[in-house]
């Protein structure tokens, strides 16, 4: 369940299939096909070669084309959500084979287990592919330039992929394109990996180089196709309403009034889940019409009696205490060092503080939608999904057909942020489907969107420092409570799992002698999920919070007593917080943690401005999805308590980068994500249904709530690649929070921040 | 029946008279371009220009629309990008995209009434329309950039 570390160190075999007849009616006669398949576990001990492949069972996963026309086809396997995936993943493979970049075309994959994980969350698509696209990339070229050695009649030696997109001999002026040698290519034998020659990083096209979305021209005519976007000639549109608390049944349903609705053909029901409800759809009744507006308004007449179930007794105010309670117990002990309670024992100056974080919505602009188109037993799914192969293993489940009979088409995503990785949305569509027996199209209201979410998780921290003469830390405890994810596919699941504990819980960054982390029971009450950075988040805030209180209370500047918890540059023992081979790959480098945040000092001019009255900078350091990350919030408070937010800094150092452009993106998003998250992030229950509906009440940031500016500042690094989408969000919340420290005096410990009496 | 103009094409809507703008133009007539966000007019997803000016589709129902011109995103780069649309591509604004038709018509509109815009204009007009992806910083620049070209 370690979702977010679970990607395997996969083993990819690359063979030419150019004549295999696969891909039919994208590729012209003649054109050069090369396939990075995956190579299935049991097999790696006979080598990650072609031959291991049993030929007959072939399938394309991972693959590029080049056309007699010279365009090059490479496959998106990964979903587009705003992560830049279409652009920085095609480029890596495009550089390798010193393509043109204007011609090539990228084709997005379906869903197809062949293509290994094409789970799109946990920052990993180009750590975990960079190299098998480009070593995709370097055997299309070195293939092309053994066809023209052949060609030619002279050695391989004398020919060189240069300048792009063409083979040149070195003793003339000669020259094949591409596209005129690609038949030529498709003949030959895939080279073996020794023979590779990898390009010097110096010698990058594209890796490292800033490029534009290649979307974004489609996006902005609104051209681009999102899930939303999607219509099939005789499709029906279905609105469901679905039980107001977790587990909930129709009691009794009256639904006269819908069916006089202009539009409305009917109303279906739909089954309740049985437990663990994990990706089935909530149950309910579902509207179904010919438009969308017709099956919402039909939906608004129903009157429907509900069961609510057992979880009606979920109140936020009474939990938020429950939490608390338990966090000041002891809990189950995540990681140890030292003697913490024979220091505390021994007295002396000892702080304590608790935190608290509640429930948030991901509400990614595109509300949950599918089209699911059911025929016999043959299934076919439009999804924005961030996992197709989720989506056709469990319509296959609901429908009780195999997952090979699903196919699941990858729209553009409008937003996915996580919640998008379970496909409940698009279980309904099929379930649907089979009932009318036509193509149906589930949309889901914005209200449905915030109601009926997989939340990310309430949390309640609490911290205990003993410091010594000089202010530091001689003791450390920590101990997180929160329902966890595991509760939404095991209902006995109480506790956090590893996965959630090294999401900023363990290994523990700082140099303290004596350290405790722990994590208490929590029972969920609504569906829990995967939101933008997890776990990260909570723990994140309340480290970095408790780090800048401890400051304080040594009477030290927040920067330099948070250099000196970080400690000197080493590689931290993780202790077995890190699933094996990535922390081979990925040593938790202190030296790096330290670099980031004495950039973004520096950047942000720490200490060496002036700031007026009411304004007050605030530093966080964290470090995620295996990248390291400091962020510098400036935040000025008028007298009302209104936050302004002028300028944030941020740093990553996210090893070798494919695409600076999308990597700027990521984090300039991060921290107006992070300011939803801060200023307003608030999901809350009552009887067990969600109070919150619409951005009316579950505010997120606009224009003018945002930062003014943010400036990314990326370091350069030789280091294998690293995530992106997410490390950004946990630092800002609790740098933020420390800015308005400084700016105030009012330390906030409970988000959000309007909950602090500041707007 | 309502008779109205739909990117100069002439129309007839014999529909619910209820339905607002946003789903005849989605599901009706297949214009996927603007976007459903929120429903009621918080999110600005839905935003298209009627006669002229920025509205929200989500929440101006058909009965109230007889003899108006509606103009879409796609109608705006019929004849190649418009200066707004082409800024966008040059700053890199979209991330995810499923805001930028609606952010887009909101800036046309924006700078039809308000040529040499201030940061106080954009941010208090753009205010109306939510970026998830939180691209706003972009959609300045960019919208300042568009002001500049369209001078």
């Amino acid at each position: 369940m370690t979702k977010n570390e679970k990607f395997a160190m996969e083993k990819f075999a690359i063979e030419n299939v150019s004549r295999r007849g696969f891909l039919q009616g994208m590729f012209s006669a003649g054109a050069f096909v090369l396939c990075a398949r995956l190579v299935p576990q049991p097999l790696w001990a006979e080598g990650a070669s072609a031959g291991a492949i049993d030929g007959a069972a072939f399938h394309p996963s991972l693959w590029v084309g080049i056309q007699t026309d010279g365009t090059v086809l490479i496959v998106a396997h990964r979903s587009e959500m705003g992560n830049g995936v279409r652009t920085s993943l095609p480029r890596i493979l495009a550089d390798e084979l010193d393509a043109d970049w204007s011609r090539v075309k990228v084709v997005q994959g379906d869903g197809d287990e062949r293509y290994g994980s094409q789970d799109t969350d946990g920052s990993h698509s180009v750590r975990e592919f960079f190299d098998v696209l480009r070593d995709a990339g370097a055997t299309a070229r070195l293939m092309l330039v053994r066809a023209a050695a052949q060609k030619w009649g002279v050695p391989e030696s004398q020919c060189v992929a240069d300048p792009v997109h063409v083979v040149s001999d070195r003793n003339s002026s000669r020259k094949l394109g591409y596209g005129e040698l690609a038949s030529l290519a498709a003949k030959l034998p895939v080279p073996k990996k020794e023979e590779l020659k990898l390009k010097s990083p110096d010698a990058w096209l594209y890796i490292g180089k800033p490029a534009k979305g290649l979307d974004a021209p489609d996006m902005c005519a609104g051209k681009a196709v999102f899930g939303m976007d999607v219509r099939l000639d005789g499709m029906l549109y279905a609105a469901v309403a679905r039980p107001p608390v977790l587990g909930g049944k129709v009691k009794s349903v009256d639904d006269k009034a819908t069916l006089q609705v202009m539009g409305v053909k009917k109303t279906i029901a739909i089954d309740p889940f049985t437990a663990p409800h994990a990706a089935q759809p909530l149950g309910g009744v579902a509207v179904i019409a010919d438009n969308t507006w017709s099956a919402f308004k039909g939906r608004n007449k129903l009157q429907i009696a509900w069961e609510n179930g057992s979880h009606v007794v979920y109140n936020s105010g009474q939990f938020k205490k429950e939490l608390q309670e338990t966090a000041r117990q002891p809990g189950k002990v995540v990681h140890t060092a030292g003697d913490v309670d024979a220091e505390f024992a021994k007295g002396g100056k000892i702080i304590e503080a608790e935190y608290f974080a509640p429930h948030l919505a991901h509400a990614s602009m595109e509300p949950p939608v599918a089209v699911a188109d059911v025929q016999g037993e043959k299934v076919t799914v439009w999804s924005p999904t961030q996992d197709p192969q989720n989506v056709q293993e469990q319509v296959a489940k609901a429908l009780g057909t195999k997952k090979e009979n699903v196919l699941c088409h990858v729209t553009m995503l409008g937003g996915g942020f996580g919640r998008k990785s379970i496909p409940d949305y698009a279980v309904e569509a099929a379930v649907l489907s089979k009932k009318t027996g036509r193509p149906v199209k589930v949309v889901w209201s914005r209200e449905d969107d915030i109601k009926f979410d997989y939340f990310h998780s309430v949390a309640a921290m609490y911290m205990k420092a003993a410091l010594d003469e000089s202010g530091k830390p001689k003791a450390w405890l920590q101990r997180s409570v929160f329902p966890p994810i595991g509760s939404t596919f095991d209902v006995s699941a109480v506790y956090g799992s590893d996965g959630e504990m090294n999401l900023g819980w363990t290994p523990f960054p700082f140099n303290v002698a004596n350290v405790r982390a722990e994590n208490g029971k929590a029972v969920a009450h609504v569906r829990i999920g995967w939101l933008r950075s997890v776990a990260n988040i909570y723990h994140a805030f309340a480290v970095q919070s408790f780090a800048n209180e401890l400051a304080y209370a040594a009477n030290r500047d927040p920067y330099e007593y948070l250099m000196e918890l970080i400690g000197p540059p080493r590689v931290l023992d993780q202790g077995g917080h890190a699933s094996q081979g990535i922390a081979e790959k990925y040593p938790y480098d202190i030296g790096r943690l330290r670099h980031v945040a004495e950039m973004a000092a520096e950047k942000a001019q720490w200490g060496k401005r002036k700031l007026g009255k009411g304004s007050g900078m605030g530093i966080a350091v964290h470090r995620s999805f295996l990248t390291y990350v400091a962020t510098v919030v400036e935040a000025e408070v008028d007298s009302q308590g209104s936050i302004r937010i002028p300028h944030v800094h941020t740093v990553v150092d996210a090893g070798i980068v494919a695409n600076p452009e999308m990597v700027r993106q990521q984090f300039e998003g991060a921290a107006v994500f992070g300011t939803s998250i801060a200023r307003t992030g608030e999901i809350t229950a009552t009887d067990g249904a969600i109070d919150q509906s619409n951005f009316s009440d579950y505010p997120v940031a606009r224009m003018n709530d945002a930062p003014y500016q943010t400036d990314i500042h990326i370091v350069e690094s030789k280091a294998a690649p690293a995530g992106v989408g997410e490390p950004g969000v946990p630092p800002f919340v609790p740098a933020l929070c420390n800015a308005i420290f400084a700016a105030t005096g009012k330390r906030v410990r409970e988000l959000p921040l309007s909950r602090n009496g500041f707007s | 029946m309502v008779h109205l103009k739909v990117n100069g094409v002439d129309r007839a809507f014999e529909g619910d008279p209820e339905m607002p703008l946003l789903w005849y133009l989605r599901d009706i007539l297949g214009l996927t371009g603007t976007k459903f966000g929120c429903g009621m007019a918080l999110c600005g997803a839905c935003t298209v220009l009627q006669n002229g000016k920025a509205v929200r589709s989500c929440s101006k129902q058909m009965s109230t629309l007889g003899g108006a011109e509606i103009t879409t995103i796609e109608e705006i780069s019929v004849r190649g990008p418009h200066a707004v649309q082409a800024a966008w591509v040059d700053v890199n604004v979209p991330q995810c995209g499923y805001c930028q038709p609606g952010q887009i018509m909101q800036a046309v509109s924006l700078l039809k009434s308000k040529p040499a815009a201030t940061d106080d204009d954009i941010d208090t007009v753009m205010a109306g329309n939510i970026c998830r992806c939180g691209t706003y910083q972009r959609i300045r620049a960019a919208i300042k950039q568009a002001a500049k070209e369209m001078a």
